[in-house]
Order: structure tokens, then sequence, then C-alpha cells
């Protein structure tokens, strides 16, 4: 179940250049549905109907873009101008190793050295304008020779696996994809009693733009969206939330930013969860936004996030728990495999 | 050890001025030696004989204290620090002069506490007025700090147990050593506050094989402390790392060792900040293997430095096991 | 092999001060390829010995073999790190990076950061100190203690990465760049004369003070010493007067630091031989094993040529290659004339 998640997590897709992850996303599932298309946004739908009679229909999404940055300018030097792309925390650009466009073209964002600084530059973080990527290229022509303008750049990050967790970069959300994917892959004697449009969208980080396309599109009665979310378990003030906690389960989503989380919906994957004793955990802020907040709102239809807990999601590498990723694949096929008894 | 521990601890010695604590340290070591020398310096070095590798035992006798610069038209004596003293912590404190006057120390009143600097401190000895002042202390007198030794509960707490405490350990183990195959040099050395500056001049004649210096480690066991994991009670802190010094990893693994086959309680040391006599041992000439023995204490360079009775036994128990062992063989030295 | 991929291979070999046997190891072995006798001293310091015609005089060069790094300061419940500095740390480029963790097993980490949705709207003004920022490793604390111990060194990952024409970026260029100058200097050394006896010395502890410069030229005792290190490359907000240019060649410095003349020689020979070089001014001794090296024992005259570096001191640092083959050739042409030199200058 691993290796999903971590060609996944390698693949390269930043918001409005999810070609890559595309591709390997319909490679992976194309065999176990029924039908696949992209619309013009780059949203991947793939169709899983159900035998059962009166079956609803559920949208199940999880989003394949991951934040990044965009080549936005060259200087006379061969340095390269970007712009984040997404929430990055921009104190976490310097010091990087990253790839740029299809070619992953290595360029590096460096700093001042220390020597040279003085005591104040220390105390303040380095601003987006004082950030070059460098490629090595000696001069203008060069740098836009290999890397034109609106070239693309995410993390040089490798997958790694180290006893009960995994390390990679865009578990945000290609822990939702690859649990997505892994529901779609069910065994051949195995149906879902729902019908299922599973779809992996564009640009979620920029807005929620392509799952802002999905509720005509799509028309469900239900809407889940899965998720790698904020673990906050690490060293903090004594009355701040972590949000949620590594090594506690698959996480449930009350209420964020653009959504408040069907109740019905929420209590049938908690009660799931207790019934075939999943652990689980509710998500201890409101913060955020997720692709539910642009469906649920066209009609109103019942919605929910469930998420895998992440450290570090929007940095260069995160970490998440295997059995915290384990149990978010069998929580949702439980909760779906049981789904009647939501209506 | 406890009296020994306070009659060492409350004599007079700053940077520079060594003499009295010199003295007593000689009388207390003299029995348990074979020779006794002071060098240019004012270094002590007390030799045990042996025929093995050559061990330097260093452990310094002076304190931070200040010198008096000048005296001000008001007959108040000014003074600049000797050794890391922050002005802070001598507010209001009792001292002693190297000719016996005592005195306190005051302060320009300020708006805000961040000013005080040692250009604000006077020390007041009583003088009525500046012609007094001089008759009783003129510029050029040493002074350090004046305060008794106590018991609080299980620990110790007394001015300059940094590093007269390290003293007391290097006495005690020379008392309780009873064979040892290793030349061994115990040096009190002098003006470690300053500089390092006994132990490097102690270092480049002796060229020891090695050298263990005494000293005493900060401890991250009080409210808001730098988070350090040394502890008071945990035991004797076998150094890692600090700002002067790498310990080589097979000093620092030699030590550890010997602790774990003597069942003695030790705990691991990585100071971020500060020096030892280790340091300008570590760097004389071509380089000396050299580790150290820290005894952890609370409130470093103030009035009440406080250590744990257990923890300098354990730290007298570990050295004087070093001292036992074939140093030649446990080190792989030609 | 291949200069790029002992480039490669010398700054992913671990080695933060204090803790350099691994890279002391494999310089010792290159050292054992282009020297007549090589050997590791009880601190790791390796010295390579290549013997000249006549032994009638000694140079040494020294390159640094330490990086900057950390060791494991204290556990905290849950399982994270807290880390020492070792050497000199920007805490700006700390949060967010991989490192890597040497002790009973290898065990990889991030330096952790507060997620942007948890933090407070005054949090991106804000730069986190060192002694805030910790290690998580993501496994439970009871797996961190078993297999990790306090003192352990803490790397930052490293690959090392080819760029644009001859450009490589990684950790530890500084000095494993400056180590790969030796090498390349052996190496066009092996076919050219030279009288006297040329040590070539990979130092430890640079990065804290000098220490294997100073220990190593006190018990060599050579009548010349150059140190080779690196130097602040080109990069938009310095002033170009503090700088050099990545693919100017190797820059000589000038400063009290060193002996006037030998440094003049050096130039001329650069410029006789058409070996593209820059120059530095250095108006303050320090900053690189030179410092203690010329007042080692009786004192050392000294030169010094170092590689143009970008972002020194991230993992990022990026240089040029063609520089130190540069670097190189000059190096070695200077080893071959010192005898002459050496009498003509400093006599």
């Amino acid at each position: 179940m691993i290796h999903v998640l971590e060609k996944f997590s390698n693949a390269i897709g930043v918001s409005g250049n999810e070609d890559e992850i595309r591709a390997l996303i319909e490679e992976t599932i194309k065999d176990h549905v029924e039908s696949v298309s992209v619309d013009f946004m780059g949203n991947l739908y793939a169709v899983k109907p159900t035998k059962a009679k009166n079956a609803p229909h559920v949208l199940l999404v999880a989003h394949m873009d991951e934040v990044g940055l965009m080549v936005t300018g060259t200087e006379s030097n061969g340095l390269l101008r970007f712009s984040p792309v997404g929430g990055v925390d921009s104190r976490l650009l310097v010091s990087k190793r990253i790839l740029l466009g299809k070619e992953r073209v290595p360029g590096v964002i460096g700093a001042k050295p220390i020597h040279l600084q003085d005591r104040n530059e220390w105390k303040s973080p380095l601003p987006l304008s004082a950030l070059y990527i460098d490629i090595g290229a000696s001069d203008e022509k060069e740098a836009s020779a290999k890397v034109p303008l609106g070239t693309f750049g995410t993390f040089q990050t490798v997958f790694e696996s180290q006893r009960d967790v995994v390390l990679g970069k865009a578990f945000d959300d290609r822990a939702g994809c690859s649990l997505l994917a892994e529901l779609l892959m069910t065994e051949n004697d195995e149906e879902y009693p729902v019908h299922i449009t599973a779809v992996f969208t564009v640009q979620e980080e920029v807005g929620l733009r392509g799952a802002s396309i999905l509720a005509e599109r799509v028309r469900p009665d239900y809407c889940i969206a899965f998720e790698g979310t904020t673990a906050g378990d690490v060293p903090r003030g004594v009355s701040e939330s972590p949000s949620t906690e590594m090594r506690k389960g698959p996480a449930l989503s009350f209420m964020d930013r653009t959504a408040i989380g069907s109740d019905k919906l929420i209590n049938h994957f908690s009660q799931t969860a207790k019934i075939k004793n999943i652990p689980y955990q509710y998500k201890k802020t409101v913060s955020g936004g997720t692709d539910i907040g642009v469906i649920h709102i066209k009609g109103g239809i019942p919605s929910m996030v469930l998420s895998v807990p992440v450290r570090y999601i929007h940095a260069p590498k995160g970490i998440l728990a295997v059995e915290d990723y384990k149990n978010a694949i069998r929580l949702a096929k439980e909760a779906l495999m049981n789904f009647k008894e939501v209506l | 050890m406890k009296t020994l521990i306070k009659k060492v601890v409350e004599t007079f010695g700053p940077s520079g001025r060594e003499d009295s604590i010199r003295e007593i340290i000689k009388k207390e070591i003299e029995p348990f030696v074979d020779s006794l020398a002071i060098d240019t310096m004012g270094n002590l070095h007390a030799v045990k004989k042996g025929a093995g590798a050559r061990v330097m035992v260093a452990a310094h006798m002076d304190e931070i204290g200040f010198v008096v610069t000048h005296i001000d038209k008001m007959g108040f004596l000014r003074i600049s620090p000797v050794g890391g003293v922050a002005p802070v912590r001598c507010l209001y404190q009792r001292v002693l002069l190297d000719n016996g006057v005592k005195g306190v120390i005051g302060v320009e009143p300020v708006k805000n506490n961040n000013e005080i600097d040692f250009s604000k401190l006077y020390v007041d000895i009583g003088a009525k007025d500046e012609d007094e002042a001089r008759a009783m202390a003129g510029e050029g007198h040493f002074g350090a700090f004046l305060n008794e030794m106590t018991e609080l509960n299980d620990l110790i707490t007394a001015k300059s147990l940094d590093d007269r405490i390290g003293c007391v350990v290097a006495i005690e183990a020379a008392r309780r050593l009873k064979k040892s195959p290793n030349e061994i040099h115990f040096v009190f050395t002098v003006q470690e506050e300053v500089g390092l500056r006994g132990a490097r001049a102690a270092a480049f004649r002796i060229e020891p094989e090695l050298g263990i210096a005494l000293d005493v480690t900060g401890t991250g066991d009080t409210p808001e402390s730098a988070k350090m994991p040394m502890k008071l009670r945990n035991g004797v802190a076998i150094k890692i790392k600090d700002s002067s010094l790498l310990v080589p990893k097979k000093v620092k693994e030699f030590f550890t060792a010997v602790a774990e086959r003597n069942k003695i309680r030790h705990q691991p040391e990585i100071l971020t900040f500060g020096g030892t006599d280790a340091g300008a041992i570590n760097l004389s000439k071509s380089g000396i293997l050299a580790g150290c023995l820290s005894i952890p204490t609370r409130y470093i360079h103030s009035v009440s430095e406080t250590a744990s009775l257990s923890d300098i036994e354990e730290t007298v128990k570990l050295l004087v096991k070093i001292l036992e062992c074939d140093v030649k063989k446990e080190l792989a030295l030609e | 092999m291949k200069t790029e991929d002992m480039l490669k291979a010398l700054t992913e070999a671990p080695g933060i001060s204090g803790s350099e046997e691994d890279v002391a190891h494999l310089l010792r072995n290159y050292f054992a390829r282009l020297t007549d006798e090589a050997f590791i001293d009880k601190f790791n310091n390796v010295i390579g010995i290549k013997k000249g015609t006549s032994s009638a005089g000694k140079v040494m060069m020294a390159a640094h073999i330490d990086q900057i790094g950390f060791l494991v300061h204290t556990f905290e419940e849950g399982g994270f790190i807290r880390i020492a500095p070792i050497g000199g740390h920007d805490p700006r480029v700390l949060p967010g990076q991989s490192v890597i963790i040497y002790g009973k097993e290898i065990i990889r980490g991030v330096i952790g950061t507060t997620p942007p949705h948890l933090q407070k709207s005054g949090d991106t003004g804000k730069v986190t100190a060192l002694e805030e920022l910790y290690v998580d490793t993501g496994l439970k604390e009871e797996d961190v203690k078993t297999r990790l111990q306090i003192g352990d060194p803490v790397l930052f990952d490293n690959v090392c990465t080819r760029m644009a024409g001859d450009y490589y970026s990684a950790a530890a260029m500084d000095n494993r760049a400056g180590v790969l100058v030796l090498l390349e200097t052996l190496r066009i050394l092996k076919g050219l004369k030279h009288q006297w006896d040329v040590y070539m010395v990979g130092t430890v502890q640079e990065e804290v003070g000098t220490r294997g410069g100073a220990l190593t030229a006190y018990e060599i005792k050579p009548d010349v010493g150059i140190a080779i290190d690196v130097t602040f490359g080109d990069f938009p907000g310095i002033p170009d007067r503090q700088t050099s240019k990545l693919g100017g060649g190797g820059a000589v410095a000038v400063g009290p630091n060193f002996h006037p003349k030998l440094t003049e020689r050096m130039i001329a020979l650069a410029r006789d031989w058409e070996i593209p070089f820059q120059k530095e001014f250095n108006p303050r001794p320090g900053g690189t094993d030179a410092v203690s090296m010329q007042i080692a024992a009786r004192g050392v005259p000294m030169v010094q040529v170092s590689i143009p570096l970008r972002y020194m001191h991230t993992t990022v640092e990026t240089l040029d290659l063609q520089d130190i083959r540069r670097a190189g050739r000059l190096l070695a042409l200077f080893a071959a004339h010192i005898d002459e030199i050496h009498g003509e200058v400093v006599g």
C-alpha cells in the first residue's frame, strides 16, 4: 500500500501543472473503474457504478496539486525570480534544492552568507525580494533557454520510509490521492453499495478552483474529501491546540473556514470506526479550507473531510505515520461499504 | 570532604592573586604526592611519579573578581571585571580586597536596568573621602566576592565552586589513589578565568599524553533554563563539547567505560558556551588528547553557586578509577 | 577517478567538526594513491607527504575537512530532539531542512516548524532562534532513545547536484572544495619535478576555531604554508568588492595574514602561465586556517587561495568546478617553483 503513496508523493504537479501526477493516477486506477475522463481544467474523473438498487451517488475528491513555485523573471546575471504557488511559508524557501519544469532542471535557492551579514539581519526572515533560484546559468540568455518564464518548480525531495513512518513531499494531498486510489482498487468480489464518482481535482491550493466546477457537473448526493492535514503535535505553547496528532488515527473535521461538515455523515464515520475498532480523532482546529467548501454550497450537498495527519504539510518534507494512513483507508472503505445506514 | 570544601571555597583568590589559595592547597595535597613545585606563572604542580603515561589533571585555583582601576572624587573605588563577571550579579554584594579591606558594591541609579555596566558600579569601603580611600586601598588592588558556604538540603551553595570544587576533587583523588601506573601531574592552575592562561603555560612545559580538566558545568534543571541535559544529582558529567573543546571520541569513551564498569553515576555534557583548561591543553603544541570531568552546578559565576555533594563524590570516584587505569593501554598510545 | 566524482564523494561524506572520521578515511585513501606516505593523526587530521627531489624544504598545503552541523543535545517528550550547533549557522536557513542523525542507526528527520495554518499573524515576521528549533524524526519517543544518544552528530541531508555549465551545488562545499583542490594539485604534481617535500594536510575543526591547522602546522613546521578554502561568491545584495566571481578562478588573498612577496610571486606565476585568478583583500587576519598557521611555533609565511562559493553555510553552496581545476594548476606550479621563490623573497 505504501508504494502507491511513494509514487504519488515523488511525482510532480504544482497547481496549474498537474499533467505528470494525473497521468500516474490514471495509469494506477484505470483497470479498476468503469471509465476515466479529464475536463478542460485538468480534473480527472473516474466512475465506479454499483449494481445495488436506489443507490446514492457519492462524490469522492482528493486534490492532485501541490504547493510550489513559478519562475516569473530572469536577471541579467542568470539568476531567476520566482513566486510561490499556494501557501508556501516563504521562510522555508531559503537553502533548498528545487526541480524546475518537466525536465527537472536542478536549481537552488541560496542566501547571503552569515559572515557578511550584520547581527540585525538575522532578526528578520529573508523577504521574497531577497531570494533567487540559481540554476548555474551565467546570463539571462542561458537562463531563459533552460528555464523559460512560467516554469513551475517543486522541492527536490525523495520519499523515504523509516520504521513506522514515511517522509516525503506533498502528502497534502498525495496521501488523499493514494487513499482514494486504494479505495477504487477493490477486489473482484467487492462492490460498494453506492455509485462512486471519484475526482482527482486540480488547483485546490490556489483557491479550490478545480472543485468549483464539480457540483454542477457531477450532481452527487454526498461528498467526501480526503486530505492530508496538519499534525501539530510538536513542541508548542501550553494552550495551543495540535490540530491533529500522529498515531491517533484518521481525523474527522467538524468545521473549517469553508464548510461545516455534515454531522450525519461524520457520525456515520465515527460509529463505523467504533464498531470496526479503528482509531480516529477529530481535527481540533477550525482553520484551513478544502474542496468541499465550494462543492457543498451548490444546493447544500452533505459533505465531510477525512484526513491523514501529516507533520509539516507545506514544507519540503513532511512526516506521516503508516498506521494513520492504513487506518484512514480502512475507515473510508468500511464507511462506504456500510453506507446505506446514512440515508 | 565538607570541611575541606568550606575552607577552600571561602579563601580569597581572584585571577592573578592566587597566593593564599595556593598555600592552602599545597598543604592539603603535600602528603599524597612525591614532589611539589610552583612554576613562573604561579601554577602549583603536585607530581606523583610513575613509569606509564604522563597524565595532567588540571583544576583552576582562581575565581572571578575585579580590579580597582581608579578612585573617584567621592572616595568610591571604580572597578573592572577580572574574568566573566556580569554587572547585575555584583549588585550590593560584599567583597574582599587583596589587602584584607572589605567593601560592598553599589550602583549609580539608572532609568533602565539594561544600562547597568561596570562604569556604573563602585566599591564602597566606608572611606570618608578620596584621600582616606586611597590610603585604605589604591588602584591596582584585586578583589573577590565574599560569601560563606552553606547547605541546602543535600546541596551545597557557596561562591567559587568554580573551580575550587575541582581543586577539592583533585586533592581527594590524590588522597584516595592507591596505585597508579601513570605519571600524574596534579596541576592547580592560575588565571583560567581570564583565558585559560595557567593551563596553557603548564601544558607547554609538561607535554602530557592525556589531559583531564576538572571544572563545573551548567545545568538544565531550573525554571526556563537553557535546554541542557545536565542535572544535579545525576552524577559526574562527562564532557562531549564546550566552546573551547570537542573532546576526542576515544577520550570520552574511555571515561564513560570506566564509569560504567565501576557503576559510577554519570551523565553526558554538552555546554554551548564557556570553556575550560582542557581546551588550552588540547591546543598545546601539536595537540594533546584532553577531556573533562564536570560537576553540574547551578548559578555559575554568582555568589551562590550550587552543587550536589553526591555528584562531587561521583567525580572523585571516577577520577580515581581513571587514574588507576593503564592510560597508555586504554588509549592505545605509542 | 574523475574530479566530479571525487567532489560528490567528498561533499557527501559525513564529517562535522570533532567527528571527521569518515571523511578522513576517504581522504587518506585518495592521498594514498597520489603521495608517498599517507596517514591520519590522533585528531583525524589527514596528512599526505609527496617527497621532493632534494627535500631541502617543506611546503604545507592545508584544507579543512570538517563541515558545520549539530549535535543531539537533549530529548523532549514526544521524541523531539534539541540540537547544539557546531560551527556558525544562520537560523533562518534551518526550518524545514532535512537532516540525518548518525546514532546507533542512521535516522532521518526534519527541522520542525509551525505550519502556516497554525501561525498567528505576527509570526511571519519572526525568526526562530536556534535554541527553539527541534528535529522531528517522526519516531516514537522510545524508538528515538534506543537509537540515538546525546552527542550524536546531526548533518544536513546532502546531495551533490550538477547544475548548468560546470556549476555544482551541495552542502559542505565549504571546504570539501578546498580538499578537492589538494587532490587536483597532487594529480598535476605527479607530472612535475619539485625539490621540496609537499605536505598535503586535511585539517580538522576549522569551523570551531582553526584548531587542526594550528596543531598540524606546529607538528610539521613547514617553511611555507598555503591555506586553501572557499570565499564569498558573487550574489545580488553583496557589494562586488566583497565577493569573487564564480568562473573567475581561485582568489589569491592579500593582507597582513599573508606574506606579501610570496603572494606577489604566486600572482606573477598565474599571469605568466595564463591561469585565471582573482584577488581578495583581507584587512584583518581571520576566518581560515591561515590565521593559526601563520603563528604556529616559530611562525610560517603564508599564502592563501580560495574557491569562490555562493551561499556559504547553507545546504546549497554553489561553485564552478573549473575554478577548482584552475587553482590546482596554479598551486602545482607554485609547489614546483617554491624552492626558487622562497630563496628569492623569504631567504
